[in-house]
């Protein structure tokens, strides 16, 4: 099956590359933007799903400074 | 003394690390496909690009045939040394603690700074004193050294940080300044400066030697 997980820097760890976004967006008029942050998105197919937070655990996240989610 | 430095594909600077080990002992180039570590007394992990940085720096590395080695060499006891990649390898494989984390400026940055000698409980800093000031370049775009703060403390506590950035240095914006950390033994220790760079006067400093010579009197 294909797989989506969503791996985002933790909260409370400043995210530098989510504050350049944030001071840019105001520059484009784009107003009232706050609390950005990024992450990364893996895509993959695979047999067993039920691997896929081991696989988040051992190497697709860094679990000490993100967060990860299995989207399904 | 005997020094193996570790290449990776992405390695960049194994051969200053085989020059600076050169100078206070014999060093070999370990290819990272390797089982075998040669019966180096001390294992150099180095700087560079292992894999591209894909994933996350030092992400895959860590897998590499010869890091198993390394990982048994180091919970044994055997002298590691984790030099910029290298310590974001080390932290990756879990042999030291923390994470290296994008700069907060986002940027490549190059500059000569001066380190203060914290612990010398480490292997690597056993010939220094605490308080010792050292000017080593460094060169990266992910050093920030980043820790929950019940960790930090606990580093604080154990003496397991081994190097800050002098006031006014840490230009990545490390937790509590901190450039290296070494593990609860203090035979593994990280640096994101590049002490292998700083061997020679001619080339504006020869303080990096000091690491090495710590390394050496231990396994004498």
């Amino acid at each position: 099956m294909r797989a989506r997980v969503l791996i985002r820097p933790k909260a409370g760890i400043l995210d530098p590359q989510g504050q350049a976004v944030e001071r840019a967006l105001p520059a484009l008029g784009f107003e009232g933007v706050r609390n950005v942050h990024i992450g990364r998105l893996v895509e993959l197919d695979v047999e067993d799903p039920s691997q896929l937070p081991a696989m988040c655990e051992q190497l697709l996240a860094n679990p000490l400074v993100e967060d990860y989610e299995v989207l399904g | 003394m005997k020094f193996g430095v570790i290449q990776f594909p992405g390695s960049c600077d194994e051969r200053d690390a085989l020059s600076a080990v050169s100078r206070v002992g014999d060093g070999v180039l370990l290819w990272h496909r390797d089982h075998d570590l040669q019966d180096v007394d001390a294992v150099i992990v180095p700087g560079g690009f292992s894999y591209g940085d894909y994933l996350r720096a030092g992400a895959l590395a860590r897998f590499s045939p010869l890091m198993e080695e390394v990982e048994r060499f180091a919970r044994h006891g055997g002298l590691v040394l984790g030099i910029c990649n290298g310590f974001q390898v080390l932290c990756e494989a879990g042999l030291l603690p923390g994470a290296l984390l994008p700069n907060t400026s986002l940027r490549f940055v190059c500059r000569q700074v001066d380190l203060e000698i914290v612990s010398v409980g480490s292997k690597w800093t056993s010939a220094c004193e605490p308080g010792d000031i050292l000017s080593i370049p460094a060169k990266h775009q992910t050093g920030r050294y980043w820790a929950p703060d019940p960790v930090l403390d606990e580093l604080d506590a154990n003496g397991q940080v081994v190097l800050r950035y002098a006031r006014g240095e840490n230009f990545n914006g490390s937790a509590r300044d901190i450039a290296g950390v070494s593990n609860a033994a203090g035979n593994v220790v990280g640096l994101m400066p590049h002490p292998e760079h700083a061997v020679d006067a001619l080339t504006g400093s020869a303080d990096g030697l000091r690491l090495f010579e710590s390394a050496a009197l231990i396994a004498a």
